[in-house]
């Protein structure tokens, strides 16, 4: 039933790029829209997801054989709440002002679609090195996208990034950026630049077939 | 892989529906039995792995807080006031039903150099907590700190860099009325330019709801903590 | 703290603290099935209705927890009881109406990973609201999820029928088409 084995290299990047949950699969919205408002809250919270993404896929593909299909959903959530209390815990003991910056938006990425769509979909089905590989990959690229959209939010909208100020204290921050309205619109300009960049990029391949026709 | 029985208790088993044999209920009760061990064994030991790290990160934040209202002060020693007026050391865990805790502030020689309390009020957003600090010999607050708050970044968190909206808390008027029940004038919050007291607050031009909160929240903390702990101030001057 | 009043916390569960538009939770849905009214409304009113069970469940889950001091265990009781009570909701529909059942689809169950069921219950227990206030938020979140999906819905269809440049089309609209709606709710803050 498992097509040809796929290379762990290939299983590492397809989250990164050409999955990419946050543009191409668009899952897990919650948290990306809320917690984008500065570069270092967007790392922080694409790493705890990438965290419980990683452990959840890893014991799952391990107990994949003996979990029975009726009970496959319930046993997941369980599992990824297990690992998202455990983060949660983890963020307590290590940064107490990351903890409020995030808030309970931690506990809320058992609700994120994105990693029970995981473990639904590959986990359950493969071993488990090549799961937490996955798992890994679609993790990076889910941090990848949130810092993307964190990033630009935090350089409109206070004039810093990472904390650093980059105008001096003349510059009139463009607040809404950090505002809730702003999620929605960077988000929907970075979708843009790619649909535009897509949409470039095929009409030069097709100009390409046409003069291979041509000729 | 096809189960032999086909029990009527499983859940999930409508009325004449699939013919796909479905799972025995003992199955499921025995994964969901062992998943349920194997995460509740994860997080317990989780939990107490970094128990000591984030009691430790909340004390260095509460310990931060104080010593930037009260900046002689040289070490802390927490107590809560109970509702009869009786001072206590605090204990960990929840605190007694009416309890409220504030932290005594000693100067090098030991001698007391402050209080410092937190208040909180409804914001903007959520709630604004405030750190203030209190000298018993004027009966007013001298300095407060934001401990949390999520108000609108650029309006609301300007009550932690305003120069003019911070001056009106170096010495904020809390005296205790004559019976020493409350406080003789309620701390309240004025339209910026019209403070004409000692114990008002004037706002941030823009930011009125923040700087409400911050009033209000100072308020009802005082309100509540002054009356209490001024009758029984000497069984803390000396740092025990 | 002082006690929120009831009208204070429909006001800002409904409006300026609009579950979707203002605290980012329920995106899923939000994204995903607002190309119809007749196919939003529905699922928000099932959502509302999970949302409640969540809320109610949650109370008495916090007060037996908070009991036997076992306080880890919450985010996992909360997520069961959640996912429970939607394989409920979707018996109940299938049973119904079994064209509504099909034209939700997926989203359906999705709502246990609906952010806004279980942040409500996070919510309600972070705030420490009492059992009116904790079913005022619920009603009052769910009300506003589904408000915020039936005017995102609305002007969809609306759009279907304008020109729309090829690029913009599909989630980058929906979210630009988002943003405004949020940025129109934040009129509204302040209130309360």
């Amino acid at each position: 039933m498992n097509p040809a084995p796929v290379s762990t290299w290939t299983e590492f990047t397809e989250g990164l790029w050409e999955r990419n949950p946050v543009f191409v699969m668009v899952l897990g919205m919650c948290p990306t829209m809320a917690i984008t408002t500065s570069a270092i809250n967007s790392i922080s919270m694409g790493l705890a997801t990438t965290f419980v993404l990683t452990t959840s896929c890893l014991l799952i593909s391990m107990l994949r054989h003996m979990i029975p299909k009726d009970v496959r959903i319930a046993t997941y959530i369980v599992i990824i709440a297990t690992f998202v209390t455990v983060v949660d815990y983890a963020i307590q003991a290590i940064s107490l002002s990351m903890y409020e910056a995030l808030g309970a938006y931690i506990q809320l990425i058992v609700a994120n679609c994105l990693v029970l769509g995981r473990a639904e979909a590959h986990a359950a089905r493969n071993p488990p090195w090549a799961s937490a590989v996955n798992a890994t990959g679609i993790g990076l690229g889910f941090t990848l996208g949130l810092t993307m959209i964190g990033a630009v939010r935090e350089i409109l909208g206070s004039g810093t990034l990472l904390g650093i100020s980059l105008f001096g204290s003349h510059y009139q921050p463009w607040v809404v950026m950090i505002l809730p309205p702003g999620g929605f619109f960077v988000m929907g300009l970075w979708l843009l630049l790619f649909s535009i960049v897509r949409k470039h990029r095929k009409s030069a391949a097709d100009a390409v077939k046409e003069g291979c026709h041509g000729a | 892989m096809s189960t032999e029985k086909l029990s009527s208790a499983s859940p999930g088993t409508e009325p004449g529906a699939e013919d796909t044999p479905t799972t025995p209920t003992f199955a499921m009760m025995r994964t969901l039995g062992i998943v349920s061990a194997i995460c509740g064994m994860i997080i317990v030991g989780s939990y107490l792995v970094t128990l000591p790290a984030a009691k430790a990160n909340r004390r260095i934040a509460t310990e931060r807080a104080v010593f930037k209202v009260l900046p002689e002060a040289k070490s802390i020693n927490e107590y809560i006031s109970l509702p009869g007026g009786v001072i206590e050391s605090a204990k960990e865990g929840d605190l007694p039903p009416g309890a409220v805790k504030f932290y005594a502030a000693y100067d090098a020689g030991g001698k007391l150099s402050g209080i410092a309390a937190e208040g909180s009020a409804k914001g903007y957003a959520e709630a604004v907590r405030i750190m203030f600090g209190y000298k018993p010999e004027c009966q007013c607050i001298v300095g407060i700190g934001v401990v949390s708050m999520r108000e609108t970044p650029g309006i609301g968190d300007k009550i932690q860099v305003d120069k003019d909206f911070l001056a009106n808390f170096e010495s904020l008027d809390v005296k205790l009325n004559k019976e020493l029940t409350a406080l003789a004038n309620k701390v309240e919050t004025v339209r910026h330019g019209t403070k004409a007291n000692p114990w008002q607050i004037d706002a941030i031009t823009g930011a009125t709801v923040t700087s409400r909160a911050v009033g209000k929240g100072i308020n009802d903390a005082a309100q509540l903590l002054m009356p209490r702990l001024l009758p029984k101030l000497e069984k803390i001057k000396e740092k025990s | 703290m002082e006690r929120e009043s009831i009208g204070q916390i429909l006001l800002v569960s409904i409006l300026s603290g609009n579950f979707v538009l203002a605290m980012f939770l329920g995106m899923c849905p939000f994204l995903g099935v607002t190309h119809r009214i007749a196919v939003a409304a529905p699922l928000g009113l099932a959502t509302t209705f999970v949302i409640v069970i969540a809320c109610v469940s949650a109370y008495a889950l916090n007060i037996v927890l908070s009991i036997l001091h076992l306080e880890f265990l919450r985010l996992i009781c909360y997520i069961v009881v959640i996912a429970a009570a939607v394989q409920l909701v979707e018996m109940f529909v299938k049973k119904q109406s079994p064209s509504l059942f099909r034209a939700l689809g997926i989203y359906l169950p999705l709502i246990t990973t609906n952010c806004a069921v279980l942040g409500v219950a996070l919510y309600q227990t972070a705030r420490e609201y009492d059992f009116i206030q904790s079913l005022t938020f619920a009603l009052g979140g769910g009300f506003g999820f589904t408000l915020a999906l039936v005017l995102l819905a609305s002007v969809r269809e609306r759009v279907q029928l304008s020109n729309v440049p090829d690029v913009l089309h599909g989630t980058a609209l929906t979210l630009m088409l988002g943003g405004i709606l949020s940025l129109a709710f934040m009129g509204f803050a302040g209130i309360g």
